[in-house]
């Protein structure tokens, strides 16, 4: 039997140690393209895979060097020696850091950077704290404020399976009109998430991350914001990112029909014809 | 539509094999009345309405007809789209032990979405 030769994606992934607060922290990191840095930041509790067809799509990678890791705790990144002892939590100061140091780490030079939910709103902070660090940002599903509507503790107890009730939980995120295949994908790496680590991520999502008092001072002349919401979101729902548009003076704001919380995994071909003339316009400038 | 669940549920065999672990007793609330749901490691038994003032479900789940009616549709609004997302948005609620809810979270949305394999049409919300 003659067997065709494997068709590679264009996608390369790689695994380096950062030092980040005194720890060593072992991160996989997967990129594709060249060009124009463009770091990718997953939701909570899943993990970059969700970007794999931005990363397999020549219209980005022509001009953008795609760049999508795994948080610690999440995907192929370990958590760090000792995690066992300690309950995972994410805030903003951490993540904030986190990004940063992996950023200086790879010697990205003035990257673009998007992010997705809890992704999407660390990138919101970035372009108020680190505005000269970032050449845009582009936040999918992030927002300024939040409403929590779930408890929480039910994501991380020894009588329900965690990976199982993650995706069951983010499950309605995703629109009906996106394709059953994706959806499908989108959940499979929320049932593989770590014990406890959804849960952690949503401390910053849900609670630590709100800064409505001070996202009017971001200055988008100096870090231009893009704000992208679905229209099938319930979290960081069409109605919240309009309100963080408004008070991000000069930010600019699509909001995406037939699309839930996960645009980039659950209807990528669909998330594409929103995200390309934003990245033709971030490459004119 | 709700009289239909049982029988596009016990055929549907991925909704059948997330539940095979679930048996209890389901309140689900169409308006003013009220269903049980009686469920067999993941087959719905029977399906009727309640008759009894202390009959109930380990949890319950209500909305109005119409709520259900666009919930069930084929593709339905932004918000009647999913459970949790009804809840969010006070369209419907939901009470009782949800611990039994919440360990097969992905087989119940499936179950309570079941009827959208249906083809009929129904009367969409306004």
């Amino acid at each position: 039997m003659q067997n065709r030769p494997p068709q590679f994606e264009p996608i390369i992934g790689r695994y380096f140690t950062l030092n980040f607060n005194g720890r060593d922290h072992r991160i996989y990191v997967e990129e594709a393209g060249s060009g124009i840095p463009l770091i990718c930041l997953h939701t909570a509790g899943s993990d970059a895979r969700q970007f794999r067809h931005l990363m397999c799509d020549t219209k980005v990678t022509d001009r953008y060097r795609v760049i999508a890791f795994d948080l610690p705790w999440h995907g192929k990144s370990n958590p760090p020696e000792g995690w066992q002892d300690k309950e995972y939590q994410l805030d903003t100061k951490i993540y904030k850091d986190l990004v940063r140091a992996f950023s200086q780490a790879m010697a990205l030079n003035n990257p673009v950077i998007m992010g997705c939910s809890m992704g999407g709103r660390l990138v919101l902070h970035l372009a108020l704290d680190h505005p000269n660090e970032f050449r845009a940002v582009i936040a999918l599903e992030g927002a300024d404020k939040l409403q929590p509507y779930y408890d929480t503790s039910w994501l991380h107890r020894s009588d329900i399976h965690g990976g199982e009730v993650c995706a069951g939980y983010v499950s309605g995120q995703i629109a009906p009109q996106s394709p059953n295949k994706y959806r499908w994908e989108t959940l499979w790496s929320y049932m593989q998430s770590g014990p406890g680590i959804f849960k952690g991520d949503l401390f910053f999502y849900w609670q630590d991350g709100d800064f409505v008092d001070r996202s009017n001072n971001i200055d988008t002349l100096r870090c231009p914001v893009y704000l992208l919401s679905g229209e099938y979101d319930n979290s960081c729902t069409p109605e919240r990112a309009k309100d963080t548009h408004d008070r991000i003076t000069g930010s600019k704001l699509t909001i995406m029909k037939e699309i839930g919380h996960f645009p980039m995994s659950e209807n990528p071909d669909l998330f594409r014809t929103y995200l390309l003339p934003i990245l033709n316009e971030i490459s004119e400038e | 539509m709700i009289k239909l669940l049982q029988e596009i549920a016990n055929d549907d065999e991925t909704l059948l094999r997330w539940g095979k672990l679930v048996t209890c007793k389901v309140l689900i609330g169409v308006g003013d009345v009220d269903f049980i749901v009686s469920i067999e490691k993941g087959r719905v038994d029977s399906l009727r309405k309640r008759t009894l003032p202390l009959e109930s479900g380990v949890f319950a789940i209500r909305a109005s007809e119409v709520v259900w009616n666009e919930y069930w549709q084929k593709l339905p609004k932004r918000n009647y789209h999913d459970l949790f997302s009804m809840f969010s948005s006070g369209l419907a609620t939901i009470d009782g032990d949800l611990t039994i809810f919440m360990q097969n979270l992905i087989y119940f949305k499936l179950l309570f979405a079941a009827p959208r394999n249906c083809l009929r049409e129904l009367p969409s919300a306004k």
